[in-house]
């Protein structure tokens, strides 16, 4: 991924965050332990299973369509995130052969079972990661991570990279396309080149740090990280919805609902 | 590279979360009790400079491939180790978040993979004694290069160990070591020659940067040497004990894919495991349901004598243990180093 579509894709998900929809007013807390709990929930599920797995698309989707975020954006991002498990994945159907269920002619491996498993797995949790962050926003999950517990030093940290983010990569973006003037016909700088871009890059990332620490000391930094906009409390909101959540989560875990839903379908044709 | 979701089981996840939450907070009491505040801006400042320099790709002479900095190493050269595993650990996140880079849940072990081996164990052990004080451009290059193949191979190893010990992908233990650690070497590779070059560059302009840096971290060389240890040690006899198991089983799981067919079929079976499963929690490991589909007529001529009847009991009890000693040794580790830091304190 080039800077710019880097940058672009964090500023994208930064102001679908900035919404203000019921969902994203939730406390941050509730929306994060949903999401775990959807996480341990999907993955502990047997790796041949594969129509188990719809009934969860209903978490990913319930976030999108309450935080209206576009569904396109978070399928963009799965697409983009699936290359390594496709490539660990892909072993499954040429490892497991065993015949496990015969579609009419079509006999179906574990193997190809547990490929379509991994793939469906790979494209829930990523979908709901980035919806989370979509619908909760960078600073608010932070927040919630400290109030549950993460050391504050961690959390100043991750606060001061994601400001600097931007900067530096503002910057980086400036260096290349000076550079891509300079040099139109190659399109990748060599190791020669590399070393002195990042190396200027690099001693431009120090000083700033030396300035930004000047700056902080000027308005009076303690350490820790000022919160702004309003502090939510976990109310009777946030016990709703991981109530809803959790118990969905629970029942999908533990009934087969797509083999219930046919067993009635079934039974209404017999 | 990347650890992902979905090859993992919750409970390795789990157990890699839990290990990562206790570095973390290792290197943050670590942070604070320097009391340099300097630290943070420049922290965080390097964290956004690893993050663009990723994004930047030079090419590979000879070969048509590209390569980038990783950052694990030059972070450990710059910040000290402490520092370097909450900053590398900050970029993790961002990109698990952001961009779906390995996941949530896999997160702990993406930063355990890519950022204690090289900031714990390749920095204090290799990179700093072959770089020495006064490093040479040779010594620099070499101790680079060294420092960070091992600490990329030991990565990969970690995903290969994860990957396994979760269960959900076919690929052998042997030959997704082959796939990977060889990659790995050439990832490894281009890493210590960026970061061998990129020291040696600000060695030649900024001589004050190492100067400055090296107090502060090598105050107390060896605690962090000793609890990292600790923790690596539990953490591969966690997996290693884990992995031993799932050989036999691997056996038993070709015989059970057998009768694997009719647990997708008989709603008894699907509602009977998961029952078992929320009563213990270690229904969460990935074999845990066949048991219940495990049938005697699936078991061939050669092995009845032994497997069908102990092996599950076995295979639960040998992975509960697994776990709990897992935990227990977290605790105890974390313990230690509590009481270390309450005595030095003191002292």
């Amino acid at each position: 991924m080039s800077i710019e579509n880097a940058l672009f894709e964090l500023r994208r998900l930064d102001e679908l965050a900035r919404q203000d929809t019921p969902l994203h007013r939730l406390d941050a807390r509730a929306k994060v332990l949903a999401t775990v709990f959807f996480l341990i929930s999907l993955l502990s599920l047997n790796r041949y299973e594969v129509a188990r797995l719809l009934p969860y698309a209903a978490f990913p989707w319930l976030l999108a369509v309450l935080g209206n975020i576009p569904l396109a954006v978070l399928f963009r991002r799965a697409a983009l995130a699936l290359p390594f498990v496709l490539m660990v994945g892909l072993f499954n159907p040429l490892l497991d052969r065993t015949v496990l269920v015969h579609f009419g002619p079509l006999a179906v491996t574990g193997g190809m079972l547990s490929f379509t498993s991994i793939v469906l797995r790979a494209i829930l949790a990523v979908t709901t990661g980035l919806a989370l962050v979509a619908v909760t926003g960078f600073d608010n999950i932070c927040r919630a991570l400290g109030r549950m517990g993460l050391p504050s030093v961690f959390l100043v940290q991750l606060q001061f990279l994601y400001r600097y983010i931007f900067v530096l990569a503002a910057e980086a973006t400036r260096m290349m396309h000076a550079r891509s003037l300079r040099c139109a016909k190659s399109s990748r700088p060599s190791l020669r080149e590399y070393r002195s871009l990042l190396g200027c890059l690099l001693l431009r990332t120090l000083d700033r740090a030396g300035r930004v620490h000047q700056a902080m000391l000027c308005r009076g930094f303690d350490g820790s990280m000022p919160g702004y906009g309003h502090t939510t409390s976990f109310g009777a909101a946030e016990v709703r919805f991981c109530l809803v959540c959790g118990l969905y989560l629970v029942a999908v875990r533990i009934f087969d609902l797509p083999l219930l839903l046919g067993g009635l379908a079934g039974g209404l044709f017999r | 590279m990347h650890m992902a979701d979905a090859l993992l089981s919750p409970t390795v996840g789990g157990v890699m979360w839990g290990a990562t939450a206790c570095l973390l907070g290792y290197a943050s009491s670590k942070l604070k009790a320097e009391k340099d505040d300097s630290r943070i801006p420049l922290m965080g400042v390097l964290g956004a400079f690893i993050f663009a320099a990723q994004m930047i790709n030079f090419s590979i002479p000879g070969t048509g491939s590209s390569g980038h900095l990783g950052g694990g190493l030059i972070l450990a050269a710059l910040l000290g180790p402490h520092a370097a595993f909450l900053t590398i650990a900050s970029v993790l996140a961002v990109q698990a978040l952001f961009f779906a880079d390995g996941g949530l849940l896999a997160m702990g072990c993406n930063i355990f993979n890519l950022g204690f081996f090289p900031c714990y164990l390749a920095y204090p052990l290799i990179y700093k004694p072959l770089a020495g004080a006064v490093s040479s451009r040779g010594r620099l290059m070499a101790a680079s290069l060294i420092a960070a193949v091992a600490g990329l191979q030991l990565g990969a190893f970690g995903v290969v160990l994860q990957t396994t010990a979760s269960g959900i992908s076919e690929l052998p233990f042997s030959s997704f070591v082959m796939l990977m650690q060889p990659i790995h070497l050439g990832i490894g590779v281009v890493e210590g020659v960026v970061t061998a070059l990129l020291l040696g560059f600000l060695h030649r302009v900024r001589p004050e940067l190492f100067g400055a840096a090296r107090p502060a971290t090598a105050s107390r060389p060896l605690r962090p040497i000793i609890i990292g240890l600790a923790l690596a040690a539990m953490l591969v006899g966690g997996s290693m004990s884990w992995f031993a198991s799932a050989d036999p089983d691997g056996l038993e799981w070709a015989m059970a894919k057998v009768s694997g067919k009719e647990e997708l079929h008989a709603p008894e079976a699907g509602i009977h495991g998961t029952l078992d499963a929320l009563q213990k929690r270690i229904a969460f490991l990935p074999d845990y349901n066949f048991k219940s589909t495990e049938e005697p007529e699936a078991v061939p001529a050669g092995n009845e004598g032994n497997t069908p009847e102990p092996w599950p009991n076995v295979a639960v009890g040998t992975s509960l243990s697994g776990v709990l000693g897992g935990f227990m040794t977290l605790c105890l580790a974390g313990l230690l180093g509590f009481a270390v830091r309450k005595f030095h304190a003191k002292a």
